[in-house]
């Protein structure tokens, strides 16, 4: 498995994005796009060349560009709006707040270049807070797909989920874990591997590290469950309720500030149903940096090492 | 088509009476904002008695037309024109702000049928109908598009960013209406963060401008009138208003932007707009 694990297929989650807006527009006419300055860095730029009387470009004027898709949905249009994701949320936060979320605005929000792995442009452009900011809104659903083809089925899915959606996707190429026919179950949270010592639930690009852990474990004699929690919100409570009665221990692995993210869900779920010991393996309270995504990913304690290292901690807490 | 068409002399009629209501339902709401939705009265409601084309039986009318008060606090002039063009009861304005009530202290498009959108936070309002005017020519849909934005709002950056887009998608299907009363909470808008020269601001932006005052109704009038028949770039009509307008002793105050009057008071203004406070209340209350 291990050796498997070395030789997956390496994409990028925002190109999985990009290509489902251009078959989302191919069979919707509803489908329209948004975006500011970074349109191919988003992978919007396929969308805009195929369908250029439904794209729009609102120029650098993030706050605008949450609204105008607000008016655009409005009228019966199913607006995706993208940029970097540090500036897809945090920047109009109010925006999507009252616009958005309270008015429960059809308008879909993605967040390219999430997480630390983002790398050399530094700790502005890693966006590592907004799981935390949007799982607070109500009305908000929020999504962290593992990878290429998850992305774009995510993508797909979203046009149909009812009211606002935030979806977080990465800047690297990142090992391809499902395939075109894995089913994107929005809401359900999905077990890649069994076992009953602990589990382990991970989002977005660490559910390739949590595998590699639970790998590296097994061969030491530790059973563990894996689960790619891909939807945030609505949680799953009732995998999470499960994992946790049947290991009786959990490691959260997410590539977000610790404060408010997956972990913090996971938790909130755990303390009011089956409070068992949890490890966090997530940014400790701390900007990002400049940097090669991997070194970064280990600088910040998010490698495989460090979810194998929490396995451990929690193990000995469990009662 | 408006379903109302109003005359001038009809207009002035129904401003007077939607100026008896904001008062009458503030008194009794014992909270919320009197000078702009008095300042916004006159214009605001030959919009709704005049040039929008709705249904007030059925809101989400497909092909009505859109208006965003951009200024989410001037919910009391907002739900008298919606009660009086008849999209809920008039008795209704008697429940603003309280508990359960579906007229919130700032619109809630949820709650609230004739609200498009949820607001009470400034400067979203533009970029929304930016939305709704972009989305309506990419269908080529004939709608039009209106937002009431105050003066002291426009010193938030991101209505200029809703500008600049409007401009540059020539956006002739939209309409702005600023209410420059040059008041806001803290006193006079040009002591508090100057935005003149404002007629200036627009045209460098590629907006057609009208100035008129805002309280005149001829004026008013052939202001829409030029809005609706202006092609090739969005309009914006700068009003020229007073804050309190129609209540000697609110004029031109700051500081009734966000009170409401006393039973006392109320009965003052009341008397200055020709009714009591028994006799409008009661006439919420029947209707
Ligand atoms: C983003 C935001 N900041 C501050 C406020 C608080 N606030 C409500 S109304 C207002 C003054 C608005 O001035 P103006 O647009 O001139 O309206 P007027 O006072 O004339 O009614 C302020 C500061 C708000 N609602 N939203
Ligand atoms: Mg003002």
């Amino acid at each position: 498995m291990l050796k498997e694990l070395t030789r997956l297929e390496m994409k990028k989650t925002r190109e999985g994005f990009g290509h489902a807006l251009v078959d989302l527009g191919e069979k919707d006419e509803r489908i329209v796009v948004l975006a500011a300055d970074v349109t191919d860095s988003v992978n919007a730029g396929f969308f805009a060349r195929r369908f250029p009387e439904r794209f729009v470009q609102v120029g650098i004027a993030e706050q605008n560009m949450a609204t105008v898709a607000t008016g655009l949905s409005l009228v019966g249009k199913i607006p995706f709006y993208s940029t970097y994701g540090a500036f897809s949320t945090c920047r109009c936060m109010d925006q999507i707040r009252i616009s958005i979320c309270y008015s429960n605005a059809n308008v879909k929000i993605c967040g390219a270049h999430g997480g630390i792995s983002v790398g050399p442009d530094g700790a502005t452009h890693q966006a590592l807070e907004e799981i935390a900011m949007m799982r607070s809104l109500p009305n908000m659903k929020v999504i962290v797909p593992c990878d290429y083809w998850q992305s774009k089925r995510a993508t797909m899915a979203a046009a149909y989920i009812d009211g606002p959606v935030f979806l977080r996707f990465g800047r690297e190429a990142v090992p391809t874990l499902t395939d075109e026919s894995t089913p994107f179950d929005f809401g359900k949270g999905v077990v890649l591997r069994d076992g009953g010592d602990v589990a382990i639930i991970a989002c977005g690009v660490m559910v390739y590290e949590a595998l590699v852990a639970a790998e590296v474990l097994g061969k030491q004699g530790i059973d563990c469950r894996v689960i790619n929690l891909h939807t945030i919100k609505p949680i799953d409570r009732d995998l999470i309720i499960r994992a946790a009665r049947e290991c009786g221990a959990i490691v959260t692995a997410e590539e977000h500030q610790v404060y408010g993210g997956m972990g913090s869900a996971v938790a909130e779920v755990l303390v009011s149903h089956v409070p068992v010991p949890q490890e966090f393996v997530a940014v400790m309270d701390r900007f990002g940096q400049s940097g090669q995504p991997d070194e970064l990913l280990r600088a910040f304690g998010l490698k495989s090492e460090d979810i194998v290292a929490a396995a451990k901690r929690v193990l000995k807490r469990k009662k | 088509m408006n379903p109302f068409n109003y005359s001038a002399e009809q207009l002035q009629a129904a401003a007077l009476d939607v100026r008896r209501d904001i008062i009458t339902m503030l008194v009794e709401a014992k909270s919320g904002h009197t000078g702009g939705p008095l300042s916004c009265t006159d214009f605001a409601t030959a919009l709704s008695f005049r040039y929008l084309n709705h249904k007030p039986s059925e809101p989400h009318w497909a092909d009505r037309d859109f208006v965003f008060y951009s200024i989410g606090h001037v919910t009391p002039v907002n739900y008298s024109l919606l009660a009086e063009c008849g999209y809920f009861p008039l008795k209704d304005l008697m429940t603003f702000r309280k508990l359960n009530s579906r007229l919130q202290g700032h619109p809630h498009r949820l709650d609230t049928p004739g609200i498009e959108i949820s607001s009470g936070s400034l400067g979203q309002g533009l970029s929304i109908a930016c939305g709704v005017a972009k989305g309506s020519k990419i269908d080529k849909h004939p709608r039009r598009v209106f937002c009431i934005m105050g003066d002291g709002e426009l010193q938030e950056g991101s209505c200029w960013e809703a500008v600049m887009f409007a401009g540059h998608y020539h956006l002739d299907n939209l309409g702005v209406i600023v209410d420059y009363n040059k008041r806001q909470i803290d006193g006079e808008v040009p002591k508090i963060m100057d935005i003149a020269p404002l007629a200036d601001k627009w045209h460098a932006f590629n907006w057609h401008v009208l100035e008129i005052d805002g309280h005149d109704m001829q004026q008013i009038l052939a202001a829409y009138d030029e809005m609706l028949h202006h092609q090739g770039s969005p309009t914006v009509i700068i009003a020229h208003t007073t804050m309190g307008r129609g209540v000697s002793f609110m004029e031109g105050k700051s500081e009734w932007h966000g009170k409401p009057p006393t039973m006392e008071q109320g009965e003052q203004a009341l008397r200055e707009l020709g009714t009591t406070y028994d006799e409008w209340s009661s006439r919420l209350l029947a209707g």
